[in-house]
């Protein structure tokens, strides 16, 4: 044998890189900024409609005048007042119904007794429409604030609690079995085992929740309200300004993009311990 | 009843009477079974499939609420459980699954001492899922021997892990356990396991103690005669024909 038998050859490095790939089946890596692909075409395709004249301005305002409608509602009719309007009504309204879904979900997903009271009258309360109870509710409450609130927070509760009890009810009962072992009280359990456990499907029914309470958001402004994204989109119809009704509903849309991202990006936060997905 | 070192009567850590439990009418798994551990004895417990292991363990565990029976259980105040499955909360971090309910100061240093003793130092703020099966089982350990228990309580802990991870818990467990002294109920399907880790072993048959040995190997290596003795003992019993 010669000494030559340990030194090391001098070769180029080998890069090869030869792998067998199995085909992807999940959705593969997050891509950035992919969020604002299908929104962009959407806008795409509105602005080509309206330069070629394919989108006539009587069916649908071109984006540059709704951006001028916008400008002269901002200047002049106080777009702004009226985004605060309607931001905090379905801001109060969505919190009263998300804390009492929950609650109600907590209460009945956890005791048999709490469970055979309150199931029974959301489900009800689900199949019969909540803009068909607005007349009672006007009734009740009035035309004022209140009834606003109440029906934008009975709109956005259903989705809460339907979620938020299948999720506590979906948690694996060993776990509950453990919590029985180390011995820990009502509270504490709720805590460490049952929020955290029922929290994905919380969050999927906030996703709900929010795009709800926007649509009773858009039903109660048009009774009698003063300010308001709905009160303007009323006022255009009333004079036929089909771009302040574009205006209206684009801040809609944009009230609902951007608290359905909100929410999952809370989500994907919050939800760091699972492995899914989602990724 | 037992004798401490002083020669004293202590008593047992746990007593069973009487035990008996049934799923249906057709008979029962548990049929009037008498035990006693005493502190600090591992005692293992194996017999062949559904001769009444786990019903006896969640029997005294406190988790068989819901299965017909009468007889009389006495357990310290102090027991833990360990599962097959490590049943750590997958939304908490390490750490905080090991000292999960644990109360008063000091609690998360209690926890990653713990973790040190379990070999998981430097893991306190992964998430289960990050884990192996074997390390996610020493996370369990970690968080009933935090507690101190009186009584561990063991459901097949090893038996969903690979060989030679089990021989490393193995070691881990005994020496955990001369540290910690409780006394130690395992159930366990595996003979060899058993006469490694234990002082005493029972053998379960048609719900009651159908052998009880103690285990006097200074050597409790494979290749002791004791050992091999001990096994085809227990294997005639399980009605397995040991190979010679």
């Amino acid at each position: 044998m010669t000494a030559t038998l340990h030194t090391a050859p001098v070769t180029v490095p080998d890069t090869t890189d030869q792998r067998v790939v199995r085909r992807r089946l999940g959705p593969g890596h997050r891509i950035r900024f992919s969020f604002w692909f299908g929104p962009t075409l959407a806008l795409a395709i509105w602005s080509i409609g309206s330069a070629t004249g394919l989108i006539k301005p009587a069916i649908l305002s071109a984006p540059w005048d709704v951006v001028v409608a916008f400008q002269d509602q901002w200047v002049n009719h106080d777009l702004l007042g009226n985004i605060v309007a309607s931001l905090q009504r379905s801001l109060v309204g969505l919190t009263l119904g998300v804390v009492t879904g929950a609650v109600l979900a907590v209460i009945s997903g956890l005791s048999r007794f709490g469970e055979s009271l309150i199931d029974g009258p959301i489900q009800i309360k689900r199949s019969v429409p909540t803009l068909a109870i607005i007349p009672l509710f006007i009734a009740w409450f009035g035309i004022g604030e209140e009834m606003k609130v109440i029906t934008i927070a009975l709109i956005s509760l259903v989705p809460i609690y339907i979620h938020t009890h299948n999720g506590l009810r979906g948690i694996d009962g060993k776990y509950a079995e453990l919590a029985e072992t180390i011995g820990i009280n009502h509270g504490e359990f709720v805590r460490h085992v049952v929020l955290p456990g029922a929290l994905p499907g919380f969050l999927l029914g906030m996703r709900f929740a929010v795009t709800s309470s926007l649509l009773g958001l858009v039903v109660v402004e048009h009774y009698n309200a003063v300010a308001g994204i709905g009160y303007m989109i009323t006022l255009a119809e009333q004079y036929g300004q089909t771009d302040v009704i574009v205006v209206g509903l684009v801040i809609y849309g944009i009230f609902g993009y951007c608290a359905d991202s909100a929410v999952r990006f809370t989500g994907r936060r919050v939800l760091a311990w699972r492995q899914t997905l989602e990724g | 009843m037992a004798t401490d070192a002083r020669g004293l009567t202590t008593e047992p850590a746990v007593r069973v009477r009487n035990l008996h439990r049934s799923f249906n009418s057709d008979g029962g798994v548990l049929n009037g079974l008498d035990l006693d551990i005493a502190p600090g004895e591992f005692v293992a417990l194996i017999g062949r499939s559904g001769t009444g292991k786990s019903t006896l363990l969640r029997a005294l565990a406190g988790l068989d609420r819901d299965v017909a029976g009468h007889g009389r259980i006495q357990v310290p105040e102090s027991v833990s459980v360990v599962f097959q499955d490590s049943r750590l909360l997958p939304w908490k971090r390490v750490l905080d699954n090991v000292v999960f309910g644990l109360r008063g100061a000091g609690a998360a240093d209690r926890g990653r001492k713990a973790l040190a003793e379990v070999g998981l130092a430097g893991r306190e703020r992964a998430w289960p899922y990050q884990l192996s099966g074997g390390e996610q089982q020493r996370a369990s350990l970690a968080r009933s021997l935090v507690r101190e228990p009186q009584l561990l309580l063991a459901d097949e802990p090893f038996g969903a892990l690979d060989a030679l991870t089990r021989i490393r818990m193995h070691a881990l467990l005994r020496r955990l356990c001369e540290t910690h002294r409780p006394a130690v109920l395992l159930v366990t399907h595996d003979v060899d396991e058993a006469i490694v880790l234990a002082d005493r072993v029972i053998l379960l048959d048609a719900g009651v103690v159908d052998t009880d040995v103690r285990v006097e190997l200074t050597n409790r290596s494979r290749s002791d005669a004791g050992f091999a003795e001990l096994r085809s003992l227990l294997l005639d019993r399980l009605g397995v024909a040991a190979d010679a």
